[in-house]
């Protein structure tokens, strides 16, 4: 990575960011937040622009597995680190169960919110195999939707969790 | 769609050579760890630093020290302090407030240090550049006037921290570093009751620390009011920590209000505790004198009449918990926290 000096303002970076698990070299203005690289330099559009001041939760995304919100990460900051957006979830055509339940419990509706949504349900299960309600809607409170009133979106990550704890049972 | 203004990004990567760029900078530099307060006022233009100096690889600034007392890092993540057993075990206040700050993502990113540095709040303040040239700005940026208060000769703004007013009744210090030398100072002297210059702290400081005194013998906790339970800066935080004696009479009790003024405030409430029993009545009292600490203005979110009337109530929540009451049926009510 290369940034700018104290005495000038640098006009473009390039760098190397990995994203999905794929090592993907980008040029962009120094001032861009990674939501802005994700969209308009990478052409990765599922991840959302809602509020752009992170009270709404459309773009999170995981880095380092966490769920952030790429509208208040500068993307100068992001060199090392492993993004995940939605965009890596489906393997090939074999939807996430996340992404199955989102789509067969009307946990995704006009759909803006999902992606968000679904990558902070995803950091969840990561760690935590079988939340509570009460667990997922604590985590989940920083994803703000205004369709589904949120029943739907608690409902459809219990079911992907039940998903995800069956599919390990059977691998193992 | 706002984008942020360009700035001049340096990464240093030790506390002094952060601190040499600062003073050489001057006022034009501002730090950044989190982001999530900084970057939201950039790109609504309220803070448009010509340099961001980055403090998200400098080293130390995540250390945890546990020995007489606790050191946290200020560049920890507000989930990082929330996930410390040394926190929630002895100093209950600050993983309390620190778990009801924003949302899970914003603790993921905000920091300790970020949040006792967070901007001042306003209705005519956080809105974008349009919206505030329409009303030719405030006197917190760009303007002459308060629009709260229009014959004010300070700025009005709200402190919307909800760890300072814990780690005051916490009785917490910070460590200020700058390229001259380095000074450590209380929590509460961090705050000066000006909206605009709402902080003590000279802009070439780093905030790199923040300590904690041996509290055996004390219980703390901190009641936020909100409007949603899940996500949103606080409109009045009541922070109390109390030592009492084995028989119940309080020995040290401090009562600190946030979001009623543009500093947290170290109300006289705990003074009245001292040397009674923590009765109906002692609390009722404590009450009354923390409410007539708060001045609320017409500045946040619901009406300020209503605001300055639940102190009283907030406080008798936070003292009857720290009683020994089960208040977790009204905790989980008013704040979503269990």
């Amino acid at each position: 990575m290369s940034v700018g000096t104290v005495k000038e303002v640098q006009r473009r970076v390039h760098m190397t960011l990995q994203v999905n698990g794929e090592e993907i070299d980008v040029s962009f203005a120094p001032y861009k937040t990674l939501l802005e690289v994700l969209r308009e330099d990478l052409g990765l559009t599922g991840t959302k622009h809602g509020c752009e001041l992170g009270e709404c939760g459309a773009c999170a995304v995981l880095i380092d597995g966490e769920p952030l919100l790429s509208c208040l990460t500068l993307a100068v900051e992001c060199a090392g680190r492993a993004i995940e957006t939605i965009e890596g979830l489906a393997q090939g055509t074999q939807l996430h169960p996340l992404q199955e339940a989102f789509a067969d419990l009307g946990g995704s509706q006009c759909g803006y919110c999902t992606p968000g949504a679904v990558m902070t349900a995803k950091a969840l299960l990561d760690k935590e195999p079988s939340p509570t309600p009460q667990r997922i809607k604590e985590a989940m409170s920083g994803n703000i939707c205004r369709c589904t009133g949120y029943q739907q979106i608690v409902e459809s990550v219990e079911r992907a969790a039940g998903c995800c704890r069956n599919a390990e049972r059977e691998a193992t | 769609m706002m984008r942020l203004p360009w700035f001049k990004y340096c990464a240093p990567k030790s506390v002094a050579e952060a601190a040499h760029i600062l003073a050489a900078e001057g006022r034009d530099a501002m730090l950044i760890a989190g982001g999530t307060d900084l970057l939201p006022n950039m790109k609504r233009r309220q803070q448009t630093p010509a340099t961001l100096v980055s403090l998200r690889e400098v080293p130390g600034l995540k250390d945890v020290v546990n020995g007489r007392g606790l050191t946290l890092g200020a560049g920890l993540t507000l989930n990082q302090v929330v996930n410390l057993p040394a926190v929630k075990d002895a100093y209950l206040a600050l993983h309390q407030a620190a778990g009801q700050v924003a949302s899970p993502h914003l603790r993921n990113m905000g920091t300790l240090g970020g949040n006792l540095c967070l901007d001042t709040r306003c209705l005519y303040y956080n809105q974008n550049e349009d919206w505030r040239r329409a009303i030719d700005f405030c006197m917190k940026c760009e303007g002459e006037t308060c629009w709260v208060a229009t014959s004010s000769k300070r700025c009005m703004a709200v402190s919307s921290t909800d760890t300072a007013p814990a780690l005051i009744a916490l009785g917490a210090n910070v460590r200020l570093v700058s390229a001259a030398g380095e000074r450590e100072i209380a929590v509460n002297d961090l705050y000066q009751n000006d909206g605009a210059e709402y902080l003590t702290r000279q802009p070439d400081e780093i905030l790199t620390a923040v300590s904690l005194p041996d509290l055996a013998g004390w219980k703390s906790t901190y009641w936020k009011l909100r409007r949603r339970g899940s996500f949103d800066f606080p409109i009045l935080g009541v922070a109390a920590a109390v030592r009492t004696a084995p028989d119940g009479t309080v020995l040290d009790a401090r009562i600190v209000l946030g979001a009623v003024s543009s500093r947290p405030i170290l109300t006289e409430a705990g003074g009245l505790l001292q040397g009674g029993k923590l009765s109906d009545e002692a609390i009722a009292a404590a009450g009354k004198k923390a409410t007539s600490a708060a001045k609320p203005l017409d500045n946040t979110d619901l009406d300020l009449y209503w605001r300055k009337d639940v102190v009283s109530a907030f406080v008798g929540y936070a003292l009857r918990e720290i009683r020994g009451d089960d208040m977790s049926a009204t905790r989980l009510r008013i704040m979503r926290q269990l």
